[in-house]
């Protein structure tokens, strides 16, 4: 028999709630157009509605809602068509706003990957992450946002990492994407507390972005949102469950004393590079990841580890593990076995 | 109801949607993978995102890559501001992804004029210092089949890139071989929503609009859905196998309605037209009233777009019509899905109902 594979890279993308696909199942039976007039089309419009005002309640959001193909799109708009010119942003965000970022200022953050909410007020528009994709640490958004506005500036949150599992963070707009909550990749949305902080561009969506509307991908987005995050509890005690057993080895865990989201963990092994140990985790059939999905066939330093002044060296040997809604003891346990044969394996060599 | 709004979006093909299947799959299956993960999940999700980018580039000329994008718009969108261009010559019945994005591209934007046909010039003059020339494929709204060829050439004459937007004609007709960059949508050729595509010809160099995780060679960050991609290619690969068959499919189907709507005017040319788009006008037909007496027949009184806009149609303006012509003209599309007794039972009805307005 073949073991089944444990999946830990939930930071990556998450498995399809099955009311997700189910919605997202009923959606593809209802193809029409929403933007047609007719009585298909205008009730695919309607579903479109319900869709967005089910989400926004889910989320409990006052403002508007734009739907995109993700959350890299969401924030290349919000980047680019805001109405106050981008003043800052902080070094640990994802590199969907710093490659948009050229000009703008790198917020100082302290060893934990922290901002600063007093030394982030600008007047302009500041660009602060929710949860660092790659070690979980949760900015203090609501002073940050507060101080911000104060110096009137507007605050974007890249919450792809947060959103379906904390609350909102008190921000003028939000990026976020379905498959990190267990909805399906494709869609994401752009939240905006007023039209006014945006420049139109023309098409669907009340002029804010053109192409035809995912009605699917809306439908098991707001599906998968109303699932709600109740499992989050027994993540945070997976979690103290491997950190604890690792650390107990001879790991050290990254910003192990700060808020941290309770999926998300980075976990250095001295000695042993992240390469080397995801090709001997992936050949056990453990999923994990070094960093984000997208730079991790580069073999690049983190851009977050640096910016919170680890070394080069110390920083190419952590990776992250993040957890989900299906993730149990017996995975973690597992887990832990592999992760202490790899640094024996090291010690011996 | 029956579906006669073909070029608003198309059915999903039920091979579309069983190719989506597997990577819909929940924590059971290691369907799900983020495609740019380099463990076994990933890396298996990667492999199926490769084979549909080829099914779609084969339904595209060789010698060029496919980058798969959020929509069509997307792609135009990324072909047109991808680009340091400073001036667009574009038809003037091209869809609002091409022209309002040329507008805001800041490029000067010169006019290719359209025929009374609903045809560019094949000999249309290129000013001097275009940098791109965007001419449809297909035109969205009355289906006339732009002499791309021709188009392309004069562009690269001009030492212009030729952009065609393809959304209307891919999976129907062979690709405008000599383009430089093409726009695709998954959806109006019976694959999912939420996918389209840019296909580039090796050697055109763009600059990205969405930055981030570095994905598809740099050129469009964002995770890729494996599902949306398969159903994108299975699509492909369907409309390619069934070029011929869903052509003659068509082609029977307009035989037959414009038989029923013989007393009425064609928007457009008859013969360079792509067939299961029948645009048609008759004095004095109020549309709003024709829509509202056959509420359970899908058809358009032009692109869904714009449909409730209450503007008239900037495509029959483009080809001469007045205003009170141009509002008195309907929409039918049909296609492969499509079967000859309902074609012909709605398109009876909406004969009837004119008929009954006096007109």
């Amino acid at each position: 028999m073949t073991p089944t594979r444990i999946y830990l890279d939930h930071a990556a993308t998450t498995p399809l709630l099955p009311a997700a696909r189910a919605a997202l199942l009923d959606g593809f039976a209802r193809w029409a157009n929403p933007s047609s007039p007719h009585a298909e089309g205008r009730g695919a419009r309607a579903a479109l509605e319900d869709a967005r005002a089910r989400i926004a309640a889910a989320l409990g959001w006052q403002g508007e809602v734009i739907f995109t193909s993700g959350a890299s799109e969401a924030l290349a708009i919000a980047l680019t068509r805001c109405r106050l010119p981008l003043a800052a942003v902080s070094p640990v965000e994802h590199e969907a706003v710093l490659r948009h970022a050229d000009g703008a200022e790198r917020l100082a953050v302290d060893a934990d990957g922290l901002v600063d909410p007093a030394a982030a007020a600008r007047r302009g528009l500041v660009a602060v992450q929710q949860v660092n994709n790659e070690t979980g640490v949760i900015q203090p958004l609501d002073a940050i946002a507060a101080a911000v506005r104060a110096a009137g500036g507007l605050l974007l949150a890249d919450c792809a990492q947060g959103a379906g599992k904390l609350p909102l963070p008190d921000a003028d707009l939000i990026a976020l994407s379905a498959h990190k909550f267990g909805g399906p990749i494709g869609i994401g949305a752009l939240l905006v507390r007023d039209w006014a902080m945006l420049r139109p561009s023309g098409g669907q969506e009340r002029g804010y972005r053109a192409g035809t509307e995912n009605l699917p991908g809306a439908l098991a987005m707001a599906a998968a949102l109303e699932r709600g995050a109740d499992w989050l509890a027994n993540a945070a005690r997976l979690r103290r469950q491997w950190e604890v057993s690792i650390c107990a080895a001879g790991g050290e865990i990254v910003a192990a004393e700060v808020p941290r989201l309770a999926t998300i963990g980075a976990c250095r092994m001295p000695g042993v590079s992240a390469a080397a140990q995801l090709i001997r985790f992936d050949s056990l059939g453990i999923s994990v990841s070094a960093g984000s999905a997208c730079s991790s066939g580069s073999l690049r330093t983190s851009h977050v580890l640096g910016a919170m002044s680890m070394d080069a060296g110390p920083a190419s040997e952590v990776i992250r593990v993040s957890v989900g809604r299906e993730t149990g003891a017996a995975d973690i346990a597992r887990f832990v076995e592999v992760w202490r044969g790899i640094a024996r394996g090291r010690a011996a060599a | 109801m029956i579906y006669l709004d073909y070029q608003a979006t198309t059915p999903l093909a039920p091979e579309a949607r069983d190719a989506m299947l597997p990577w819909l799959a929940g924590p059971e299956a290691p369907g799900f993978a983020n495609p740019h993960s380099p463990h076994r999940p990933g890396r298996t999700a990667a492999a199926a995102i490769e084979l549909a980018r080829e099914r779609v580039a084969a339904l595209l000329p060789p010698g060029g890559r496919v980058i798969f994008t959020g929509s069509a718009t997307e792609a135009l969108n990324l072909a047109i501001l991808g680009r340091k261009t400073r001036q667009i010559a574009g038809s003037t019945i091209e869809h609002a992804a091409v022209l309002d994005t040329a507008q805001a591209s800041g490029a000067r934007l010169h006019l290719l004029e359209t025929g009374s046909d609903g045809l560019v010039a094949p000999d249309a003059a290129i000013p001097p210092g275009t940098d791109l020339v965007a001419v449809m494929h297909v035109n969205n709204e009355i289906g006339t089949i732009q002499p791309v060829a021709d188009l392309a050439r004069a562009a690269h004459r001009a030492g212009a890139l030729f952009l065609c937007d393809a959304v209307q004609g891919a999976g129907k007709l062979a690709p405008p071989a000599e383009a430089d960059l093409i726009a695709l949508s998954a959806h109006k050729l019976h694959g999912p929503k939420g996918i389209g595509a840019l296909w580039i010809r090796d050697g055109v160099e763009l600059a990205p609009l969405i930055h981030g995780g570095g994905q598809e060679g740099g050129l469009r960050s964002g995770t890729l859905s494996p599902a949306l991609c398969a159903g994108f290619g299975a699509a492909a690969a369907l409309a390619q196998a069934r070029m011929a068959q869903d052509a003659a499919h068509v082609a029977m189907l307009w035989d037959r309605a414009r038989a029923i709507f013989a007393g009425w005017t064609l928007n457009g040319s008859a013969d360079q037209r792509w067939r299961g788009n029948l645009n048609l006008r008759r004095d004095g037909l109020d549309v709003a009233r024709l829509m509202s007496d056959l509420r359970d027949i899908a058809f358009s009184a032009g692109s869904a777009c714009a449909s409730g806009s209450g503007r008239p149609s900037h495509v029959l303006r483009a080809i001469g019509l007045a205003d009170t012509q141009a509002k008195s003209s309907i929409r039918i599309g049909f296609g492969r899905y499509t079967m000859l007794g309902e074609l012909e039972d709605a398109c009876a009805r909406i004969a009837a109902a004119a008929a009954a307005q006096g007109v």
